[in-house]
């Protein structure tokens, strides 16, 4: 079985939900062209990432009542979508978001369970954390999603393989820093590293979409990824520039490499859950 | 061994970036410089050209009496290079006569009338041309507060304020600002004679060093002087990036009401944009 994926990196209007709408409305047309099944959008692209007091003014739900959704969730019924936004719950908690949208429906939303709030972010203090890891059921087989500092831990990767997860779907909102004498910023070094370790230590595929453009003086890279069961690169967008990357994914990679390279079957989860008991109890 | 090399290539596609973003997003296309003929300009001014074009970059020479006529000649020679509209203004018929009210003027006191005539140019120039003008500050002086608050400081962007001066000068050796601005000891040119590296009282290679271990990966003083760093050395510069944290701030706000500027209303100034 083949996936068309494609990964639109995108660059956002800072709290301006309408213009970044019309912005995954085109580039939904043109992976559309492209033949696209599932086209991955960054972290909070529908609303830019550092929005400090605009959170409460750019939140949604996704819902078909929503305005914003609506339109979303219509453009489904022709390619899949994951969308990132500002999530409010019933209670008027806020959650940084992505939404899995296919067929006209809603099949999972994931709330960002890592916010980092040290060095140059303060997500922690705008936003509330999210508390489940969840794999979920798609056409193309059990897919998971992560947003970016949720990866940059690796339990989150690592329960969404227990989980069922063969198709890793990362997106982010990273800035550009850690320049030095070498091509690529450390920022992209270490996602890019990253996202090969889980894909071949999982044996699974891993798609990363990461945002472009400025916020005052952030550049986000961009450099979107997808790495096969093997951990091979199959597709790289390019750093810095709004672009649509599209990569052919063959799901039949998946039984072919676990044949030869059985992890998942190896993996001792019972001695995890023994000694993480034995760990975590330690008074 | 601490290692300031940057890859030119990447600074150079982000810095150009950065200009053509911020400038074009609030609805300019064009910018305004004030070139001292000094290495920090000239860079600003190169990477300013190739993210608007030249004929959108207006450079503004604004020389004083006791300037140094090489300042005005290797501005020139940055225009001449760039082929940029350009103005030279003479700011001794603005600066004098406050200059003149007081014969015990000290030279900090005139550099600092002369940072701010030539900010007032630049801001009024901007106004004309209607472009943003560019910042020219880098992380060196930043950190050390060498610089004139509200003088040559002031600018609605500034593409070099993360690189130290030594990186300053590998990236404008890489876009190919002239040798002789490349080559000459850096000066503020606010009186005659007047060396950065003679005032300061160090060199520009040892000190960014010194920050780049400081600010850039966070070692502690004892940790520098284990390195190699002069115990007075270190304990100079770490108390000048400290007692010039105000000229890196906007001035606090006293605190009355719920939301106050500063504090708990935040938004970027990309703010809609």
């Amino acid at each position: 079985m083949k996936l068309n994926l494609a990964l639109a990196q995108i660059s956002t209007k800072l709290g301006d939900v309408e213009a970044n709408l019309d912005k995954h409305l085109h580039y939904i047309q043109e992976a559309q062209k492209q033949k696209a099944d599932l086209l991955v959008f960054p972290e909070l692209s529908l609303t830019g990432y550092v929005l400090q007091d605009l959170v409460a003014s750019v939140a949604h739900k996704p819902t078909e009542d929503d305005p914003i959704f609506k339109r979303l969730i219509e453009a489904s019924r022709s390619l899949d979508l994951v969308v990132g936004f500002v999530d409010e719950d019933s209670r008027h908690r806020f959650y940084i978001a992505s939404a899995y949208l296919s067929g006209g429906k809603v099949l999972h939303v994931h709330h960002k369970v890592y916010l980092p709030t040290y060095g140059l972010f303060d997500e922690g203090r705008f936003f509330a954390w999210g508390d489940s890891i969840r794999s979920f059921d798609t056409r193309f087989g059990r897919a998971g999603m992560l947003i970016c500092e949720d990866f940059w831990h690796a339990s989150p990767p690592y329960l969404l393989w227990l989980d069922g997860a063969d198709l890793m779907l990362f997106s982010s909102a990273s800035p550009g820093r850690g320049l030095n004498d070498r091509e690529k910023l450390e920022s992209a070094r270490w996602v890019e590293r990253v996202s090969k370790a889980y894909a071949s230590m999982f044996t699974s595929f891993v798609a990363h979409c990461n945002r472009v453009g400025f916020e005052d003086g952030l550049l986000f890279w961009g450099g979107a990824t997808v790495n096969d069961p093997n951990g091979e690169l199959i597709a790289q967008g390019p750093y810095f520039e709004e672009s649509l990357t599209v990569a052919e994914l063959d799901l039949n990679q998946l039984r072919r490499t676990r044949a030869r390279l059985p992890l998942l079957r190896d993996e001792r989860t019972a001695l995890v859950q023994k000694e993480l008991n034995r760990i975590l109890s330690r008074g | 061994m601490v290692d300031l090399t940057i890859n030119t290539d990447v600074a150079r596609q982000i810095l150009t970036a950065f200009i053509r973003s911020e400038v074009m997003r609030v609805g300019y296309s064009r910018a305004v410089i004030n070139l001292s003929g000094g290495l920090d300009s000239a860079l600003s001014c190169v990477l300013a050209v190739e993210a608007l074009g030249a004929e959108n970059v207006l450079a503004l020479r604004l020389p004083y009496r006791a300037s140094s006529p090489d300042s005005l000649e290797h501005a020139q020679l940055l225009i001449d290079q760039l082929h940029i509209p350009s103005e030279t203004i003479d700011i001794t018929p603005m600066a004098e006569p406050l200059i003149q009210r007081d014969p015990s003027i000290s030279n900090v006191r005139k550099g600092n009338i002369l940072a701010r005539m030539r900010m007032i140019v630049l801001y009024d120039k901007s106004e004309v041309f209607k472009g943003l003008p560019i910042g020219t500050s880098n992380k060196t002086e930043i950190l050390l507060g060498y610089s004139t608050l509200w003088g040559d400081m002031a600018s609605a962007l500034n593409p070099i304020g993360d690189l130290y001066k030594t990186q300053v000068r590998q990236l404008a050796r890489a876009l190919g600002v002239p040798a002789p601005i490349i080559d000459k000891p850096p000066s503020a040119d606010l009186w005659q004679g007047q060396t950065d590296e003679n005032e300061l009282g160090f060199t520009y290679d040892q000190v960014d060093k010194l920050l780049y271990l400081l600010v850039d990966q966070r070692y502690s003083p004892q940790e520098c002087i284990a390195e190699g760093f002069d115990e007075k050395f270190v304990s100079t510069v770490i108390a000048r990036v400290r007692r010039n944290q105000f000229k890196r701030m906007m001035p606090p706000i006293a605190k009355l009401s719920n939301r106050t500027i500063g504090y708990d209303f935040l938004y970027l100034r990309d703010w809609g944009t």
